[in-house]
């Protein structure tokens, strides 16, 4: 039986399903289906390789499975939904650990010197050097991100002084060493390069997801799962196997697709986000103290009776629902509203939330029925009609500056305007401003109440006068 | 401080300055209320509400004159009211200083403080006291409530098996507060409504209202003027205004009129010979009738008939829904004195910094502080000097033609460079790997961007195909490299039945 031919179906039908499984994510009803095709996807590979190139350490195998797949069932059972942003990025290292970790080994295998000579062997110490580089500063970046997110580590970006020409050294010393490391490993040699590599990229990982902001959290995930994806392609080269190549492409197309609707969102370079500092004090940062008129704020009884005399009413979730958990008391209402005769539909912004997505995730937590959820495009000509629009703990895609002060920090970022409705009510604990640091003219439009106070607390209010 | 609210004594006024919900919350600012028996009668509120409330009940006017500080009214004072005012004491009332010099100069004379409720000047900030624009809301509604009733149709359109009922055509002129409000009763009655106004910017509300902006063919003159009222147009302009209206009075049933141009008398809009060209049965409600009214038959508070056409000029739209405009108006009376009183202790203090209250204040410590300076704002700003530049837009065009070109250029010479030097066998793996970023690509788009959480995780699931490397070195002579792919397998094990299991988990959740 030709084992090298069946390893090879196996792996086409795994692709296959592996193209299935994000295709089907194109709409709700086929989704579920779609992540059966890539767990079906993933059982072949895995059996196909386990049973065709395996030959010995069984059971250490089938105990680091059983160990890891416990691991990650519990995790993902237990996992809170505002959470999902956290778990997504420390799922994001383990990628990257592991192309680190086949990097290495790879390396070490004394048999690779017979195998490859010449230029084969150049290209592939290369393949190897680009794995463990881009496996370490997924690993590294991701666990930073997982530390922001999980508010282990302060949210403020951490700007170094000339943190470009930081960058740009460790680029190019990455790339110095690089080169050492192919000139020594045809030598026999190579190790120190390669450990001294690694320890720059953990370095860059680190310095580059320290110096972005909390409100740019989306493109960062949605970046390291790029890099998770380009790591295993990495891998898959250095292996000379194309599922990896395939799969990892997949993945990295992905991610960085992802990243450019998050960053066009944002209307911001993606570069400009890499390269940090978002939020701080550079640009055109309101002066404090600047006469933004005065704020007016509303009560939870009052604000129950204009939800329950409207008939359009457009709920606006932020990071802000997340934080207060307010999302089922957000449904509760949006439940007893609805029942009433009142239109209540979801607008949500491309980068609310911390993670692309965020937020339909946690309104179909809370079991809102999803044909209401619609995106920001959808939504933003509706707005003449709205009789009351709820912003819940979202400051800076609400900001109507963005379209009318096209220098400031946030200019030119399409943002939902909601100012065009009848009413706003802002739940908000403060007056304090955005990730951005801009501050919000919509708080001091005359047809803006705001409701202070725990988003929670306040819908809880409300929720008993309706 | 004691508030005093006295019956309103003017003839046919049911409005009173507050209400039992308002006085609560006054009383909440550490005032005291009284109110004057049967001061809310005419308005259904009730002596015992007020009670309720926690207001105290005088039995005379003379009581609440002479044992308060502050007095709230509807109407300015009569004469004999005013006689009753003496020095200290604050009034906050319509009070139209303009019309009526007289009275200005016998309260300042007086020593009262006089805050007028028609002079708040109109910024956005003081929209909550702006007293006038709620009763102007209030006489659009009932405007369209006064024309239903002398309207002998339907204002909706039916099909019914008795024939066929056509829907009413409103035409409303001016589309300021009482304007839109029309538009909107008219609307939701089911009437065609047009609308017309000199002033462009108000085009976007009108249609907001659902209602046809009814479009001047002539070069844009735009006809707003100070603080967002209009302004005289040109000869011209009224020319073709004219001859809009005479067209539209052919066609329509119920016409609107609520032109006004402050300081000024009414424009006359609708001549004799536009009633006589309209259907019998018309009704044409004349919201301009104190200032001489848009329509050259109106005569002031009566409801007259001409050709067939039944012309109201009411001026009294706001007190014949009198329970509404109270209330509307002791709120907004009240928003004022919540301002008045920064420190919730039931003092006012009138700072004459304030641009609100500034504009508000016509006499004070025996001084008459009004007109006051004008503030300059419109409800849009003035139309943009110049066009903006272009030149940064054109400049990015032509870069972003360049720059791909010039990158797909740079990309091809570096793959001809790869293939120049790559062994066979890594150019069949790359064929693939660019194969497969441009079917990611084609596949990822079509996501929907709800599913970007689900996305992550399963792509962060298959991306632990990774495992595959591991699996191949588990095999190994290696100690070292065994126990690294054993680690590797558990790890990417971990991140396997993690993520599609919260993958599952989450599409669960996405429910109709």
């Amino acid at each position: 039986m030709n084992i090298e031919g069946i390893i090879s179906v196996s792996y086409i039908i795994a692709t296959i399903l592996f193209i299935l499984a994000l295709g089907g994510l194109s709409n709700q009803e086929t989704a579920r289906r779609g992540n059966w095709y890539g767990i079906t996807g993933m059982a072949i590979a895995l059996i196909a390789t386990v049973l065709g190139v395996v030959t010995r350490n069984y059971e250490y195998l089938l105990a680091a499975l059983v160990i890891g797949g416990t691991i990650g069932l519990i995790a993902a059972r237990r996992v809170q939904m505002t959470q999902m942003p956290e778990l997504v990025a420390i799922l994001h290292s383990l990628v990257g650990v592991a192309a680190v970790a086949v990097g290495f080994a790879n390396f070490m295998d004394p048999g690779r010197l017979t195998h490859y000579v010449g230029v084969e062997l150049t290209i592939h110490d290369i393949e190897t050097y680009l794995g463990i580089l881009i496996g370490a500063v997924t690993f590294s970046g991701s666990v930073i991100a997982f530390g922001k997110l999980s508010g282990r580590i302060g949210g403020k970006p951490l700007t170094l002084p000339a943190r470009h020409w930081l960058n740009l050294g460790l680029l190019i010393a990455s790339i110095w060493f690089g080169y050492q490391f192919v000139v020594q490993s045809a030598a026999g040699g190579g190790t120190q390069e390669l450990i001294i590599m690694t320890v720059i990229a953990l370095l860059f990982g680190i310095h580059m997801v320290m110096a972005i902001g909390g409100a740019d959290m989306p493109v960062v995930v949605s970046m390291l799962n790029s890099y998770s994806g380009w790591a295993a392609s990495a891998t898959g080269f250095m292996l000379g196997n194309d599922l990896l190549i395939v799969t990892g492409a997949l993945v990295g197309s992905s991610g960085a697709i992802l990243s450019y609707i998050m960053c066009r969102a944002m209307n911001r370079r993606f570069l400009a986000v890499i390269a940090g500092g978002f939020g701080t004090s550079e640009g055109t940062v309101v002066v404090s103290g600047e006469d933004q008129g005065e704020v007016d704020p509303i009560l939870p009884e009052e604000t129950a009776g204009l939800l329950l005399d409207a008939k359009e009413v457009m709920i606006i979730p932020g990071y802000g629902m997340a934080v207060a958990q307010a999302q089922h008391i957000v449904h509760e209402i949006t439940q007893t509203l609805r029942d009433k005769g009142v239109n209540v539909r979801f607008g949500i912004h491309p980068v609310a939330g911390r993670m692309p997505g965020h937020m339909n995730v946690l309104l179909a937590e809370a079991k809102v029925p999803y044909d209401i959820v619609f995106e920001m495009d959808e939504v933003n000509d509706d707005f003449p009609n709205v009789d009351v629009s709820i912003i819940i703990g979202a400051n800076d895609i609400v900001n109507p500056s963005a379209l009318t002060d096209p220098d400031g920090p946030i200019g030119g970022m399409p943002v939902l305007e909601c100012w065009k409705g009848k009413v706003s009510i802002v739940l908000k604990r403060s007056m304090a401003t955005g990730y951005a640091g801009v501050q919000n003219p919509l708080f001091f439009l005359e047809n803006t109440r705001m409701l202070f106070g725990d988003a929670k607390d306040t819908l809880d209010a409300v929720f008993k006068e309706i | 401080m004691r508030i005093g609210v006295p019956r309103e004594i003017y003839a046919g006024e049911k409005r009173v300055a507050t209400t039992p919900d308002v006085a609560a919350q006054l009383i909440k600012l550490g005032f005291e209320v009284e109110v004057e028996s049967n001061a809310g009668a005419a308005a259904s509120y009730s002596d015992a509400a007020y009670r309720e409330a926690g207001c105290s009940i005088a039995s005379s006017a003379d009581e609440v004159w002479a044992e308060s500080d502050i007095i709230l009214k509807v109407r300015g004072p009569e004469t004999e009211e005013a006689a009753r005012l003496k020095s200290g004491q604050t009034l906050i009332s319509f009070l139209y200083p303009a019309q009526n010099p007289d009275l200005l100069q016998q309260l300042t004379g007086q020593g009262v403080t006089a805050m007028a409720m028609d002079s708040v000047p109109r910024i956005s900030r003081a929209q909550k006291v702006d007293a006038l624009s709620s009763m102007a809301n209030i006489a659009g509604y009932r405007a369209i409530v006064e024309a239903a009733q002398h309207f002998g149709r339907f204002f909706t359109g039916q099909i019914t098996a008795a024939g066929k009922v056509p829907p009413a055509k409103v035409l409303v002129i001016g589309a300021g507060v009482a304007g839109l409000a029309a538009i909107g009763a008219a609307q939701s009655m089911g009437a065609i409504v047009r609308s017309f106004d000199t002033r462009p910017e108000v085009k976007e509300q009108i249609e907001s209202m659902g209602a046809e902006f009814l479009m001047l063919d002539f070069e844009d003159e735009d006809g707003s003027g100070e603080g967002g009222y209009a302004k005289v147009m040109s000869d011209e302009f009224i020319k073709a205004e004219m001859a809009l209206f005479a067209e539209q009075a052919k066609d329509v049933d119920i016409i609107i009129t609520t032109a006004l141009i402050p300081g000024k008398p009414a424009p006359k809009l609708i001549t004799a010979e536009m009633v006589e060209s309209m259907k019998d049965g018309s009704v044409i409600v004349d919201l301009a009738a104190e200032q001489g009214g848009n329509c050259e038959l109106t005569e002031p508070e009566k409801v007259v008939e001409h050709h067939g056409v039944t012309i109201i000029g009411y001026t009294d739209l706001p007190s014949r829904l009198a329970t509404q405009s109270s209330q509307l108006y002791a709120t907004n009376l009240r928003h004022l004195l919540t301002d008045l009183t920064p420190e919730k202790d039931g003092r006012i203090v009138v700072d004459m910094e304030d641009e609100v209250f500034r504009g508000a204040t016509v006499c004070k410590d025996g001084e008459t502080t009004w007109p006051p300076p004008a503030p300059k704002l419109s409800a849009a700003p003035p139309k943009a000097k110049a066009a903006p530049q272009p030149p940064p837009v054109v400049e990015e065009k032509k870069r972003s033609v360049a720059g791909p070109i010039i990158g797909m250029v740079i990309a091809g010479l570096a793959l001809l460079g790869l293939g120049a030097v790559a062994p066979p066998s890594f150019m069949a793996h790359f064929t693939v790997f660019v194969l497969a970023c441009f079917v990611g690509y084609m596949v990822i788009w079509n996501v929907t961007a709800s599913l970007h959480t689900p996305l992550m995780s399963v792509t962060n699931a298959i991306s632990s195909i990774i495992i595959i490397g591991a699996l191949i070195q588990i095999s190994s002579d290696n100690e070292l490299i065994r126990w690294i792919a054993i680690g590797t397998v558990l790890i990417t094990s971990i991140n396997i039945f993690g993520g599609f299991a919260v993958t599952r988990r989450m599409l669960e959740m996405f429910r109709k």
